[in-house]
């Protein structure tokens, strides 16, 4: 278990590099998407105005206020609460923000399907957990919104952010197959058995 | 005792700031529980940015997850209470939609079709209102819970027969703490609808999910499910945030309803961590605020 420190965007050899259970900090630029943002870019062939590769996405959709634009506020918007959404729903598109958009990081909660997995591992990516439901813990690592895009999306916009160092966050993929999820999801399911026979049930 | 719509109003607004904010005591005590009996390094972990969060969103006066979630108000009119019931529906989304632009909240409420959001936590049915009567005299009582989708979306419901009897009901149970894994954000509160119809069912598995931690079912045996369930559920080893260990729920609540000779109807909704949740009680002496 390594701790690495990372300057955004990165290259692929040092995504590469990350094995699930290292923690990352993530310093720079770092985008917000969502299920909305991504269906608007895939389905309907939007195409955001800021370059992705290299970067790190988070599944998001944060509160904010609306501001006058200011060198603290360049975008017009203050952050209130920015936090993590669930990753699952957003499963399809892991592959075309990576292929299509170099994407090497996706962020999130409660972690991704096998068909991300297998992105991770061909193309050079990998999933870094952050704790679901500590916002205002993770709205204290921003240090701006410095941009938005696609904004008649609100709150679902892509969102570009300035981060303080973006952290703890835990490889819970890697790109070499490695998965904290389906290693704890196989282990539950060895225990059905055992959960059921304590409820007197016998299992068929 | 008379109630005017405003007060509701004004109550409604602050009912729904509050919830995001400030975690209800039972829940904290709850973190304090598991903390305590957590046996894996990894869900310590977890568990403890979790209580970080909790001190930070009190400390920064910030709310505790980004999800504002669908807004619910649960009010109950006790016997000898003046109102109007319509004009106090209208106060109450009134209240939600100042909130969401006043404060301002994230409003996550979208046309289910259109899917376009008006920006103001509310639409066609929203807030949920429900409405209910007790025997106290006066006192006019009005919960809000802010619904995240996390735990929303992991939903079931089985129409079990009678023929499968209460294994059904039970296998279930942990078959949808399973598949829901970490999309819930565990630890949760694992609501169990047991009985009534289809949409009773699954509106008890509600009320089960947003019930105080400490609370049992009033039905002896509903309670006795409850107990078992908690103990099988947290054999699973999901864990919080589902990167393992032994604080999968913070406890399995169940509530029941009668039901028809050839139903066995089995509901199950789910509660994220951030169990959020509050209550303003209207008296003759004043209006108070708690959880």
């Amino acid at each position: 278990m390594a701790h690495y420190d990372l300057h955004m965007p990165v290259f692929e050899e040092q995504v590469r590099a990350l094995r699930i259970n290292d923690t990352v900090t993530l310093h720079g630029t770092l985008y917000g998407i969502r299920d909305a943002t991504q269906i608007h870019m895939f389905d309907r062939g939007r195409k955001p105005r800021f370059d992705l590769k290299g970067h790190a996405v988070i599944h998001t959709a944060p509160n904010v206020r609306k501001v006058d634009k200011s060198a603290e506020f360049p975008a017009g918007y203050a952050p209130v609460c920015i936090g993590t959404t669930t990753s699952d729903r957003m499963e399809r598109f892991t592959r075309p923000l990576m292929k299509q958009y170099g994407v090497r990081f996706i962020i999130g909660k409660g972690g991704m399907r096998e068909g991300s997995a297998q992105s991770f591992a061909d193309i050079g990516g990998a999933y870094l957990a952050v704790i679901g439901g500590t916002a205002a813990l993770e709205t204290t690592w921003i240090e701006a919104i410095e941009d938005v895009d696609m904004d008649d999306l609100k709150p679902e916009s892509l969102w570009k952010f300035r981060l303080k160092g973006f952290c703890p966050l835990l490889v819970a993929m890697d790109s070499h197959g490695g998965s904290l999820y389906t290693a704890v999801k196989a282990n539950s399911q060895a225990r059905r058995a055992q959960a059921l026979a304590s409820l007197g049930v016998a299992v068929k | 005792m008379k109630i005017d719509p405003q007060q509701v109003e004004d109550a409604a607004r602050e009912l729904y700031i509050r919830a995001v904010k400030l975690l209800p005591p039972d829940i904290k005590q709850g973190f304090a529980g598991l903390v305590k009996r957590e046996t894996d390094a990894t869900a310590q972990g977890v568990l403890g940015t979790m209580l970080v969060n909790i001190q930070v969103a009190e400390d920064t006066d910030n709310l505790l997850c980004q999800d504002t979630g669908i807004p619910i108000y649960n009010v109950r009119i006790g016997r000898n209470v003046e109102l109007d019931g319509f004009a106090m529906k209208q106060a109450i989304r009134k209240g939600c939609e100042r909130a969401t632009r006043e404060h301002p909240l994230r409003s996550s409420v979208v046309h289910p079709v259109t899917r376009k959001n008006e920006h103001s936590s509310c639409g066609r049915h929203v807030p949920v209102i429900h409405i209910d009567f007790c025997s106290d005299e006066e006192l006019l009582e009005i919960e809000m819970i802010p619904k995240g989708s996390g735990s929303e979306n992991n939903s079931f419901l089985k129409m079990a027969i009678p023929a499968d009897g209460v294994d059904a009901i039970k296998t279930f149970v942990i078959d949808c703490v399973l598949e829901a894994g970490g999309k819930t954000c565990p630890p949760t509160i694992v609501g169990v609808g047991v009985g009534g119809t289809a949409d009773l069912c699954v509106h008890l598995s509600k009320v089960a999910a947003t019930r105080a931690l400490g609370s049992r079912c009033s039905d002896r045996e509903g309670a006795k499910l409850e107990e078992a369930l908690t103990e099988a559920g947290n054999m699973l080893g999901v864990g919080p945030q589902g990167l393992g260990g032994d604080s999968t729920a913070f406890a399995v609540h169940v509530e029941t309803a009668a039901t028809h000779i050839t139903m066995n109807p089995v509901a199950v909704n789910m509660q994220c961590h951030s169990a959020r949740r509050a209550r303003a009680t209207f008296r003759p002496a004043g209006l108070e605020y708690g959880y």
